[in-house]
């Protein structure tokens, strides 16, 4: 029975040491921090998919409260909303910034760019790129690996097993730029979120002369500079043969989308523009 | 014992039967030639010809562009059609200078008799000097630009030149050939290198799978004892410079930026040697060479010596054309060699041979995961964890693969050879090297 109480009354008594040491550390070693920075990291999404470019949510917060112009820093999973909140609780200007979406620049489908030979390795678009240009003619276009699905955190972007293309789930995409960096071909880029995910991009990042794209693929920009001469908002550009379109300054007029003799220019949730000579014929 | 590298190697089944028994054989001349202007490690040259210009064989039309870059010739004779972007044998396009043959007319100053000019009394810098305008790079495959290895830095000294006979890459001939064939010009070129560098004493590498050439070239130097003709034991990749300086001299070149010369070896390559021997004594510059076209399901496996530029197509149709069912047409041999996406691809100065895989020898076994077993490390001949950066650069931990000393990774894959799991360690290891090597310089170029 002795022993019993004996072993009882030793842990309660290291029991109580401990607690009186502990406490005594905490209190000697306590580190000062700002409340706020877990208030606005409650505020955060939490995603920690690194698209401000800190590490997690907690280095954004930390800078957000630290820093007296917050103006550059910006969380595009949250958005305006979240980012005004957080000012707001601050006491700082919000940072403003336009809705974004991850856009696969390529339409050259299995269907429209033949594969001319087959590739076996490992399944990473960084080191088939690392290799060589890729399955089909095109040196250019998505190879269709997957290195960007990988990459997204938000389960927004998937390869169709169809076309062999990447292809992005506006709803889901929160514009934090991991596919972008995550491919070696440079075709995902961050474009203007319009309502309803509509959207009009050149799907195709193509450099060669429109002869040899025009050879290797059956959507592909020649650079026949049509688009360009058709945009009454100087929204297109033509280089290296190969149109661009600045999303800030496209209106959605659609004219160009009818003029792309390849079909390069895809338009997303919009009707096709009816040509005026139609409309009257139908009249 | 026959002498060989301390540590890692396989031993790959050496397919060497196809092509050793056929001679070196002419290569017609083609119609049309595509000559990439970078062919070589280093700078591409820069093109000295436009289109309509007439040139004849040997005619310079690169120049090259730095130090470490090299000189590019024409093979053919007739008219530039174009200076262009051309697809390469991956696909991806680069500068080529397009000429389209008429006759076959050759530079004046050309030596093209088979007399053999043994004496040499030019001074080391003429020497090296020559060899930088015949634009001559190694021609293992490595294409390191000979002018700049044999340009001893200062304060550094050359003891010994290792002549590398060793072709320890599989299926590939085109080093043995030349070895049996050529071997006085060899000899000559041996001796001609030595005299480059101030050396007193070669050495021969050679496999213990190639007994004739090392008799051949024993018995061709006869009491000479300048040049040692050494029998190696055959491990694949003892033709990997630092294995083979290991293997010949017994002394490891410590990790990079040290070069062999810290250890005071200068290796070239037994066609390399040739080469040196026809630009220093017959003014010929490089514009041909020899290329094995073999593999299991080849007609007519063969040993062409074919002028650069000629189309890898036109060298599998004079082999009896590509076979049936699916087929892997390498550059190179199976270890090192590289798949083409374009068999139009020109021959090009590091190009030794083109191994043709069909069926079965195409595909690659299920990847499963790793289970630890150590046998790529065991394997490496570098002393490198392959397991571990595969890993790393999957996970893209690029500092982590700095400081594992990617690299002094020599992509010999000896790793994924031995791989149980079939796991792709060198695909990850070399996107490795390559992205590390580009913060490196980008870093530096910081500095």
């Amino acid at each position: 029975m002795n022993t019993l109480i004996f072993t009882i009354l030793t842990l309660c008594v290291i029991g109580l040491v401990s607690a009186v040491l502990l406490y005594i550390v905490a209190r000697v070693f306590k580190v000062e921090e700002d409340p706020r920075i877990d208030e606005t990291e409650k505020m955060l999404p939490g995603a920690n998919c690194g698209g401000c470019g800190f590490a997690g949510c907690r280095g954004l917060a930390t800078a957000l409260v630290e820093s007296d112009d917050i103006s550059a820093l910006y969380c595009s999973v949250g958005g305006d909303e979240c980012m005004g909140k957080i000012a707001d609780y601050l006491g700082k200007a919000a940072p403003k910034k336009e809705p974004q979406t991850a856009t696969v620049r390529c339409g050259g489908s299995c269907e429209k760019r033949p594969r001319t030979n087959t590739y076996i390795g490992a399944t990473s678009c960084a080191v088939a790129s690392s290799l060589y240009a890729g399955e089909t003619g095109c040196a250019y276009g998505c190879l269709g690996y997957g290195d960007c699905v990988e990459a997204c955190l938000f389960d927004a972007i998937k390869v169709n097993p169809v076309t062999g293309l990447a292809e992005v789930d506006a709803d889901k995409c929160t514009a934090c730029g991991a596919c972008v960096k995550a491919c070696p071909k440079g075709i995902i880029e961050l474009r203007k979120r319009w309502p309803k995910n509509r959207a009009i991009y050149v799907s195709c990042v193509s450099k060669d002369k429109g002869a040899v794209t025009m050879k290797a693929c059956k959507a592909g920009c020649i650079g026949c500079r049509k688009c360009e001469k058709v945009c009454e908002f100087g929204a297109i550009t033509v280089e290296n043969n190969l149109a661009f379109i600045d999303s800030t300054k496209c209106r959605l007029c659609r004219k160009c989308v009818g003029e792309c003799p390849t079909g390069a220019i895809t338009m997303i949730g919009l009707a096709p523009l009816v040509k005026k000579e139609e409309v009257k014929e139908e009249k | 014992m026959a002498k060989t590298f301390p540590i890692g190697g396989v031993h790959p089944s050496d397919n060497k039967q196809w092509s050793k028994g056929s001679a070196i054989e002419v290569m017609e001349l083609p119609d049309v030639v595509n000559i990439p202007l970078g062919q070589h490690i280093g700078a591409p040259a820069t093109a000295v010809v436009k289109k309509g210009d007439k040139v004849v064989v040997g005619q310079l039309i690169a120049e090259a562009t730095g130090f470490m870059s090299a000189n590019i010739h024409a093979p053919i004779s007739g008219t530039v059609t174009a200076v262009d972007l051309q697809p390469n044998g991956q696909g991806i396009r680069q500068m080529m200078i397009t000429i389209k043959r008429e006759d076959d007319i050759w530079d004046e100053a050309i030596d093209r008799t088979d007399t053999l000019v043994s004496e040499c009394t030019l001074e080391p810098k003429a020497i090296i000097e020559k060899i930088k305008q015949a634009g001559i790079v190694g021609m293992g495959g490595a294409t390191f630009p000979t002018h700049v290895k044999l340009s001893i830095p200062e304060g550094k000294k050359a003891e010994t030149l290792i002549i590398n006979g060793v072709e320890c890459e599989p299926y590939l001939t085109s080093d043995y050939r030349t070895m049996l064939e050529r071997g006085e010009q060899l000899i000559v070129g041996t001796r001609i290198l030595m005299r480059a560098i101030g050396v007193s004493s070669a050495v021969i590498g050679i496999e213990a799978n190639k007994p004739d050439a090392v008799k051949h070239l024993q018995s061709l130097l006869g009491s000479a004892t300048d040049i040692k003709v050494q029998m190696l034991k055959t491990q694949y990749p003892q033709g990997g410079e630092k294995q083979l300086i290991a293997a010949v001299t017994g002394r490891q070149v410590p990790a990079p930026p040290a070069l062999p010369i810290d250890v005071g070896a200068v290796v070239c390559n037994a066609s390399t040697a040739v080469a040196v021997y026809e630009a220093v004594q017959k003014n010929k510059p490089l514009i041909e060479r020899v290329v094995t076209v073999t593999g299991s399901a080849v007609t007519a496996p063969k040993n062409l010596l074919t002028r650069f530029g000629t189309p890898v197509e036109a060298l599998i149709a004079k082999c009896g054309g590509v076979p049936e069912g699916d087929v892997k047409v390498i550059n190179g041999g199976p270890m090192m060699g590289r798949a083409l996406s374009n068999i139009a691809m020109p021959v090009m100065k590091g190009c030794s041979g083109i191994t043709i895989m069909v069926g079965s020898e195409v595909m690659r076994g299920t990847e499963s995961p790793c289970i630890k077993c150590a046998k790529c490390v065991e394997a490496c001949p570098m002393g490198l964890e392959p397991y571990m950066l595969a890993k790393q650069a999957r996970k893209k931990a690029w500092d982590a693969m700095e400081a594992n000393d990617i690299t002094s990774c020599i992509e010999c894959g000896c790793c994924q050879f031995t791989c149980p799991a079939n796991i792709p360690l060198l695909d990850f290891v070399r996107l490795g090297k390559q992205t590390v090597m580009g913060i490196i310089r980008a870093r530096n170029m910081k500095k």
